[in-house]
C-alpha cells in the first residue's frame, strides 16, 4: 500500500444533496450462488466512495451492475434518473454517462493511444475527428502523458497504461466514474502516478466509486467507505470513524488484516 | 575497486572498457552454427546435401538446360527427354482465356490489368486514397468485371459462360469464392457465437453441414441435383452454381477459422468496449473484428490458398479451368509426343506454385506491417 501525500480538509468537498445513483434491495445471483444480497446504496452528485472487502465479496460485481456488464436479477438501479432495465437504449444512454476504469486497462492494443480515447467519442457521441482529438489530447495532458499519443498501448508502462485508460473514459464526459482496483495490477513505483490523477479528479468534484484497497487514498479523497463481505454491505462510514472506530467485527477484522503490513 | 567497509558496496570509479565480443556472423561462422554444430547436425548437412546434389541436376537439366525452348513440335518430338516449352508458347492464349472468342479478348486483359493494378497498388501501404482504391476494388470491381467478361450491356456482345476457361476461369471462380467466403464467414462465426439461441443453432447447423461434405460433392449436387429442385423454364448458369458452391462451402471454412480468432480476444476487451457505450455492431467491428482477424490472418490464407486450389476441382462439372485446358490440350494429336503430359503438368503446378506463394507473402507483410508491440 502506497501512502498519499495526505492534504487535510479535502473531503470537505462539495457534495451535493442530488443522488445520481439509487440502488435498491437489489439481488445478483450467478446460478445457484448468490453473490449480491439486497444491496441498498445511493450516490449523490460529487461524491467519492471507496469500496472495500475481502476478496470473493462481490465489489466489483456490485460497481459492474450499475453500467451493466452484469446483470442484476432483482431490485432496481437508478442512474442519474434512467432505470436500468433490459431496455437497450437505457443500457446505452447509462454508459454514456458512466465511465469505468478496470484493474487489467482493458485498452485496445491494435489501436494507438489517440485512437483509443477517440474512438468512443468519435463513434459513439458522433463528434468530428478533429474535435475529438482536441478533446483526447486535452485529457493526455491532465493525465501527464500527451507525449505517448501515437505509441500502442503494448509499448507503455503499466502505470502510463492505466492512466490512458483514465483518460479514454473522461474523453466521454462521463457523470460518474467507476474504478475497479485500478491499482492493483501495477508496480508500487507506478501506483502513485495513478492516484495521483485520481485525486486531481476527485477535487475537480466528480462523483467517483472506487474499489480499492488503497486506505491513504481512502483517507485523503472518499467521503464514505463502504465495506462488503459476503454480498453484503456490512459497514459504511466517513473514513475518520471508519478507521478509527469500526463497528462490526467482521469489519474489524479486515482492517486489521490488510493494516498489518 | 569495490570498498567493503560498513555493510554497503559502493563502487567507487569507472569500470573500464572491455572488447566487444568476436563477431559471429560471418559467412563461416554461419555455417559453423547451423550446418555444422554437433555431430547429428553434421550428419544431417551431409545427408541432405547428397539428396540435392542427386536431385537437383536432373531436375535443371530436363526443366531448362537440355530442355526445349523453340521450335514448336518437331523439335520436341526429336528430344523427347526433357521439357517441351513450345506446347505452352502454342497454346498459352487457350491456356490463359479459354474459349473465349478471339475479338473479344481485350475485356478479359481490362479486367486483368485493372484486378493486378488495384492488388499492386494496395500493397503500398502509404499511397493516398488507399481506403477507396481497397472499396472499389471489393464491392464495384466485382460487378463491372462481371458485366465486362459476359457482356450484354453497352454494346458489349454476351459471352456465355460456358466458353470461359483456362487460367481466367480459374481466377474468377477463386476470387469470387475469396471475395464471398471470408464475410460470410465472419457473419457465420459471429452467429455461431451468438447468444441468441435460433442464431447459434442455424449458424452451427450450416458450417457442419458445409465442412461435412467433399467438395465433389457439392459440385455434382450444384451440377446436377440443384436443377431438379428448379422449375424447367429457369436455367442457371453452371458456372455461377459453381461458384456459388465453392464459396459456402469455404465459407464454413472460413467461420471456423475466424471463431478460433474470436475465442482468442479476452473478456476484457469486450469489457471495454461496451463500458465506453459501443453498441454490438460497432464493439465487433471497431474492436473485436480488427483483432481477431489480425490473429488468424495465416488460417484465412491458408484457408484462401486452399480455396485456389480447389478450384481445379470444376473440372469433374465440366468446367475447363486452367488444370482443365491443359489436359484436355495434351490429348491433342499433333503434340502426342511422351514429354508433353509432363511439361503441362509441370507448367500448372508452377502458375499454381506462383499464386500461391504470392499469397502467402503477400499476408506476411500484411501480419508484420499490422504487429503493434506487445499484446495487452
Ligand atoms: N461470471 C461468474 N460466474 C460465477 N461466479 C462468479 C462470476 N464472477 C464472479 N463470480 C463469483 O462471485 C463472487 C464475487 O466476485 P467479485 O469478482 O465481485 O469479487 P470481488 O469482491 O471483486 O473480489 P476481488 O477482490 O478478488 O476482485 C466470487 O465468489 C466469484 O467467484
Ligand atoms: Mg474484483
Amino acid at each position: 500500500m502506497s501512502e498519499v501525500a495526505s492534504t487535510s480538509g479535502a473531503p470537505s468537498l462539495a457534495v451535493s444533496d442530488e443522488v445520481v445513483i439509487r440502488i435498491a434491495d437489489m439481488d445478483k445471483w450467478y446460478g445457484q450462488f448468490h453473490v449480491l444480497k439486497s444491496i441498498d446504496l445511493e450516490v449523490r452528485r460529487g461524491e467519492r466512495i471507496v469500496i472495500c472487502g475481502p476478496s470473493g465479496s462481490g465489489k466489483s460485481t456490485l460497481i459492474r451492475c450499475i453500467n451493466r456488464l452484469e446483470e442484476h436479477q432483482s431490485g432496481s438501479i437508478n442512474v442519474d434518473g434512467i432505470e436500468l432495465t433490459d431496455d437497450l437504449k437505457n443500457i446505452d444512454a447509462i454508459r454514456r454517462e458512466v465511465g469505468m476504469v478496470f484493474q487489467h486497462f482493458n485498452l485496445f492494443p491494435h489501436l494507438t493511444v489517440l485512437e483509443n480515447c477517440t474512438l468512443a467519442p468519435i463513434w459513439v457521441k458522433k463528434m468530428p475527428k478533429n474535435e475529438a482529438e482536441e478533446v483526447a489530447m486535452k485529457y493526455l495532458e491532465r493525465v501527464r502523458i500527451p507525449e505517448q499519443a501515437s505509441k500502442f498501448p503494448g509499448q507503455l508502462s503499466g502505470g502510463q497504461q492505466q492512466r490512458v485508460a483514465i483518460a479514454r473514459s473522461l474523453c466521454m464526459n462521463p457523470k460518474i466514474m467507476l474504478f475497479d482496483e485500478p491499482t492493483s495490477a501495477l508496480d508500487p513505483e507506478m501506483i502513485k502516478e495513478v492516484l495521483d490523477v485520481m485525486i486531481e479528479l476527485a477535487r475537480e468534484g466528480m462523483t467517483m466509486i472506487c474499489v480499492t484497497h488503497e486506505m491513504g487514498f481512502a483517507k485523503t479523497v472518499a467521503n464514505r467507505v463502504i465495506f462488503m463481505d459476503a454480498g453484503q454491505i456490512i459497514e459504511q462510514n466517513e473514513p475518520g470513524a471508519f478507521f478509527d472506530n469500526p463497528q462490526s467485527e467482521r469489519t474489524q477484522l479486515f482492517l486489521s488484516q490488510i493494516l498489518a503490513h | 575497486m569495490n570498498t567493503f567497509s560498513t555493510g554497503s558496496i559502493v563502487n567507487a570509479g569507472d569500470l573500464p572498457d572491455k572488447p566487444a565480443p568476436i563477431r559471429t556472423d560471418g559467412p563461416i561462422a554461419w555455417l559453423r552454427d547451423n550446418l555444422f554444430s554437433s555431430r547429428t547436425n553434421t550428419i544431417l548437412t551431409l545427408v541432405a546435401l547428397a539428396i540435392v546434389l542427386y536431385a537437383v541436376p536432373p531436375a535443371l537439366n530436363w526443366l531448362v538446360v537440355k530442355a526445349n525452348w523453340s521450335g514448336g513440335a518437331e523439335a520436341c518430338r526429336a528430344n523427347p527427354g526433357a521439357a517441351c516449352w513450345p506446347f505452352i508458347t502454342a497454346r498459352w492464349e487457350q491456356f490463359l482465356y479459354g474459349f473465349y472468342p478471339q475479338a473479344e479478348r481485350w475485356r478479359v486483359n481490362i479486367v486483368l490489368y485493372v484486378l493486378l493494378g488495384g492488388i499492386f497498388l494496395l500493397a503500398f501501404e502509404k499511397m493516398p486514397l488507399r481506403k477507396w482504391v481497397g472499396l472499389l476494388m471489393l464491392i464495384p470491381f466485382p460487378i463491372v468485371s462481371y458485366f465486362m467478361l459476359y457482356g450484354g450491356v453497352f454494346g458489349l456482345p454476351v459471352v456465355e459462360t460456358s466458353r470461359w476457361g483456362g487460367f481466367m476461369l480459374t481466377l474468377v471462380i477463386a476470387l469470387s469464392g475469396i471475395v464471398a467466403s471470408l464475410p460470410l464467414g465472419i457473419v457465420l462465426a459471429l452467429g455461431r457465437r451468438s447468444t441468441m439461441p435460433i442464431m447459434r443453432l442455424v449458424c452451427t447447423l450450416f458450417i457442419e453441414f458445409w465442412r461435412g461434405i467433399p467438395l465433389v460433392a457439392v459440385l455434382f449436387m450444384a451440377s446436377v441435383m440443384f436443377p431438379l429442385f428448379l422449375p424447367p423454364d429457369v436455367t442457371f448458369d453452371q458456372l455461377l452454381r459453381a461458384v456459388i458452391g465453392v464459396a459456402l462451402f469455404a465459407s464454413a471454412y472460413m467461420a471456423e477459422v475466424v471463431r478460433g480468432g474470436l475465442q482468442a480476444i479476452p473478456k476484457g476487451q469486450y469489457e471495454g468496449a461496451m463500458a465506453l457505450g459501443l453498441p454490438y455492431w460497432k464493439m465487433m467491428r471497431l474492436i473485436v473484428l480488427p483483432q481477431a482477424l489480425k490473429i488468424v490472418i495465416p488460417g484465412i490464407v491458408n484457408t484462401f490458398i486452399g480455396l485456389f486450389k480447389d478450384t481445379t476441382l470444376v473440372l469433374i462439372i465440366g468446367l475447363l479451368d486452367l488444370l482443365g485446358i491443359v489436359q484436355s490440350s495434351i490429348n491433342d494429336p499433333n503434340w502426342s509426343i511422351q514429354s508433353v503430359p509432363y511439361t503441362g503438368y509441370v507448367f500448372v503446378a508452377l502458375v499454381f506454385w506462383v499464386c500461391c506463394y504470392a499469397m502467402a507473402l503477400y499476408s506476411r507483410h500484411i501480419e508484420e506491417k499490422l504487429h503493434t508491440g506487445h499484446k495487452r
